[in-house]
């Protein structure tokens, strides 16, 4: 706790946890996402993605900052809002998107959907869909660690939403019990579907909730790559050194509904404007590189960059076949 | 010149009203301006843009109803011909809503139910044996698993330090240590979603449960997370874990003690469920349980704990899910039980043949996948056939056992299959009560001869 809060406190130096080719990297991944996700939304529009979809636009930070402190090995899990935590772990947007779009070149050869996608190369472990599921599901990957003696961490990602789940304080608890390598990040972008945190939960500091277990906490502007940056850098540290779990609540916001379908009638167009302007993660870290002396035309090329990956993973997500039907009989048991 | 489609807003819509537009020809776009509102089949949707330029033509005016997805609405950019075309090709046509009846069985399937396990290896005579109880030899069983395989551990309250609370796991935690012999909380839900996550990463969990009545805190992540991930990941990710536990009635300890869970999980595909009744089932079952690289539920049963039956003293000895046990050959009539009830059903054939009648008595061993090769093969040759079970008896596993008889053997059954099953009551505290809603010898006996 003392650590974040010194960190805190360092303020003016805080660019640091980042030097320029990191941070230019950074907003890459970011802009990458972003355009992956409105690609997404495009193409749910056409009616060539089914079924649920859950954006992630307004969030990149949260993940590109957590995941630019993470080493090989690490481990990975998340919920259904999940495409940004996928690309930022290093998966390819081609599988990504043609798993959006049912094909036999998704992760999961198109049985899996927007929610539920995994890679065992990358250690991401899903995409889960029953809110907070993936909190017990974390704490177990890094259980394995703590088993193995190694010196790996495992991040469970989880929304303000899930955050009152029984399971999830289950969770702290065994993870504090045991020094579990764990980092809970509380991705708190304020609305759990259409009801408000200061709705559906009474505690207000969701950082704090960890308290009873001893699990040590900080609130972090999620919409600032380099705080957020700077806040996982202590939290993987004191996880990775045995100390124990650590909670990340990133304040974020998503510009988009809670799903496809969601007409958001439970904020106001200007809440959402405000955040747009005032704190859009991307145009954050694009002043500071500005400020660091980046020139446009490493802006264009980013740009030029990030639109062929996403055009050429929407083209495949068109391109590649759909399952075979033989497809609907496997992976259900393996064979003993 | 882009054109803007009619956007499919909700997983069902196939069409909606435009009811608003926001802009007007000639106005700049940006990307996330709102151009438009839309009522789709669920609620009344703002529509952002994409695409960016000046808004150079509306197709579709505002108050049109019935407006199909992917119909062009409107054309951003310069105004050519082409904009009044029809959608591009490429756009495919909206999707069809899907057909009210799914079909029982895809074309192309061997049958409604996924097809049969790999017939496994016959079993094979393992030589001499000796006399242990249940408890000792599912413990053997994990013990040997635990020494042959370090991945292999144990959670689950009162396991350790306490040594099982019905004694199974005695003496592990003095063998293993506190790493491998883990003490929960009582936290079911979480505890088990951590083995589950444990066994994804490549370890394989023992689960005790306390009894699975208090698996149903935990069934979401059995069903969601463990049996769910090898298909959601198209094969990637599985997970192998063992949930064990005493299953069932034991006795005298009320309704939310009580209740067997067995139709419940082999409900599921993606899980084994495997219900041992002997200790040599115990012991070679768990032994094969705790091997597989799936999720399985392995029903124990807390009063045969303490019953003694004779095991193979091999080192080796294992025995095969996916097959069951002809415990006594007969020709009149084939009982199929699981778990205690194989006991019940064996003194049940026991008194039968006092009344010249020829029991033939399967123990299932493993319910999913179940062995219905065995089951059918007996049938066609006593053409007769009642299920035991001690759960209740609507869509319970006798309900599948009917199914298959009749789905398979039909032409050979001189009667209709019947159920013998637990009354379709929650289980009362009271002695007598008790006594009255679980199987008997009796209601067998005259299950039996009233297919005669």
């Amino acid at each position: 706790m003392a650590q974040a809060a010194e960190a805190r406190k360092r303020g003016k130096n805080r660019e640091e946890a980042f030097t320029k080719e990191q941070l230019l990297a950074a907003y890459r991944d970011m802009l990458l996402i972003r355009r992956f996700e409105e690609k997404a939304g495009q193409l749910y529009g056409m009616g060539l993605i089914g079924g649920f979809c859950h954006l992630y636009i307004g969030q990149e930070a949260v993940v590109v900052g957590v995941q630019s402190t993470l080493s090989q090995g690490d481990e990975i899990i998340t919920s259904y809002r999940d495409h940004g935590h996928m690309l930022a772990a290093g998966m390819e947007a081609r599988g990504v998107m043609a798993e959006l779009t049912g094909r036999s070149g998704g992760y999961s050869h198109g049985k899996g959907g927007s929610m539920h996608m995994f890679s065992k190369e990358k250690n991401f472990f899903g995409g889960h869909g029953i809110v907070g599921a993936q909190v017990s599901l974390g704490a177990g990957l890094a259980f394995s660690n703590w088993y193995r003696g190694n010196d790996r961490v495992g991040v469970a990602y989880l929304g303000d939403g899930a955050s009152n789940q029984g399971q999830v304080f289950e969770s702290f608890n065994f993870a504090a019990l045991h020094k579990l390598p764990c980092i809970f990040v509380i991705e708190n972008n304020v609305y759990g579907m259409g009801t408000s945190i200061g709705r559906a939960s009474a505690s207000k500091d969701l950082s704090k909730n960890g308290v009873p277990w001893g699990i040590p906490g900080v609130q972090v502007d999620g919409m600032d790559i380099v705080a957020v940056k700077e806040a996982a850098d202590i939290a993987v540290a004191h996880a990775r050194a045995g100390n124990g779990p650590y909670i990340l609540e990133m304040k974020t916001y998503r510009y988009r509904g809670h799903s496809m379908s969601d007409p958001a009638k439970y904020r106001t167009r200007e809440e959402v404007q405000r955040m747009r302007t005032e704190h859009d993660p991307i145009e954050g870290a694009r002043a500071k590189l500005l400020g660091l002396g980046a020139d446009e035309g490493a802006f264009k090329a980013i740009d030029d960059d990030v639109k062929k990956i996403v055009q050429d993973a929407a083209d495949f997500a068109q391109s590649s076949p759909e399952p075979d039907p033989a497809e609907v009989w496997t992976n259900i048991l393996l064979e003993a | 010149m882009t054109q803007i489609l009619m956007p499919a807003l909700s997983p069902t819509m196939t069409e909606g009203k435009l009811s608003r537009w926001l802009k007007k020809v000639g106005d700049e776009i940006k990307s996330g301006d709102v151009i438009a509102e839309i009522e789709t089949d669920k609620a009344t949707m703002e529509v952002e843009a994409v695409d960016e330029g000046t808004l150079s033509k509306i197709l579709v005016p505002e108050g049109t109803e019935g407006v199909a997805v992917n119909a062009p609405i409107a054309v951003i950019g310069e105004d050519t011909a082409a904009a009044a075309a029809p959608a591009a090709a490429a756009a495919p046509a909206a999707p069809e809503p899907p057909p009210l009846v799914v079909p029982v069985c895809p074309p192309g399937a061997p049958a409604a139910v996924a097809p049969a396990a790999v017939r496994a290896a016959e079993e094979k005579d393992w030589g001499p044996t000796k006399p242990l109880t249940v408890r000792v030899a599912l413990r053997d069983a994990m013990a040997a698993e635990m020494r042959r395989d370090k991945d292999v551990f144990l959670m689950g309250e009162e396991v350790a330090e306490y040594q099982g609370a019905y004694k199974v796991s005695e003496g592990l935690l003095d063998e293993f240590g506190p790493r491998r012999i883990i003490d929960t909380p009582i936290t079911e839900h979480g505890f088990t979603g951590i083995a589950v996550g444990a066994g994804m990463n490549g370890l394989r969990p023992i689960v005790e449960f306390m009894t699975f009545n208090f698996a149903m805190q935990a069934i979401d992540q059995i069903i969601n997370s463990a049996a769910k991930t090898l298909y959601m990941s198209g094969g990637q990710m599985g997970c192998p874990i063992v949930f064990r536990g005493p299953n069932g009635a034991a006795s005298r300890v009320g309704a939310q003690h009580s209740q067997c869970y067995a139709s419940w999980y082999a409900h599921v595909p993606g899980l084994k469920v495997v219900a041992p009744w002997n200790a040599a089932d115990s012991k070679g079952l768990l032994r094969a349980a705790i091997r597989d690289p799936n999720p399985v539920i392995f029903l124990e049963n807390e009063i045969l704990y303490g019953q003694t039956f004779d095991v193979p003293v091999d080192d080796e000895f294992i025995l095969p899910l996916g097959k069951a046990k002809i415990e006594r050959a007969g020709t009149d009539v084939t009982i199929v039980a699981f778990s205690i009830m194989v006991g019940v059903a064996l003194k049940a054939a026991e008194a039968l043949a006092g009344e010249g009648i020829s029991a033939e008595v399967i123990n299932l061993r493993t319910l999913r996948p179940l062995d219905t090769e065995t089951i059918i093969a007996s049938v066609k040759k006593t053409s007769r056939v009642v299920s035991v079970e001690e759960g209740w008896p609507f869509a319970g596993i006798g309900a599948e056992i009917a199914m298959q008889t009749i789905e398979h053997a039909f032409d050979y059954l001189d009667a209709p299959p019947v159920r013998v099953a637990g009354l379709d009551v929650p289980m009362p505290y009271a002695a007598n009560l008790e006594k009255l809603t679980l199987p008997q010898p009796d209601w067998i006996v005259a299950a039996v001869k009233k297919l005669f």
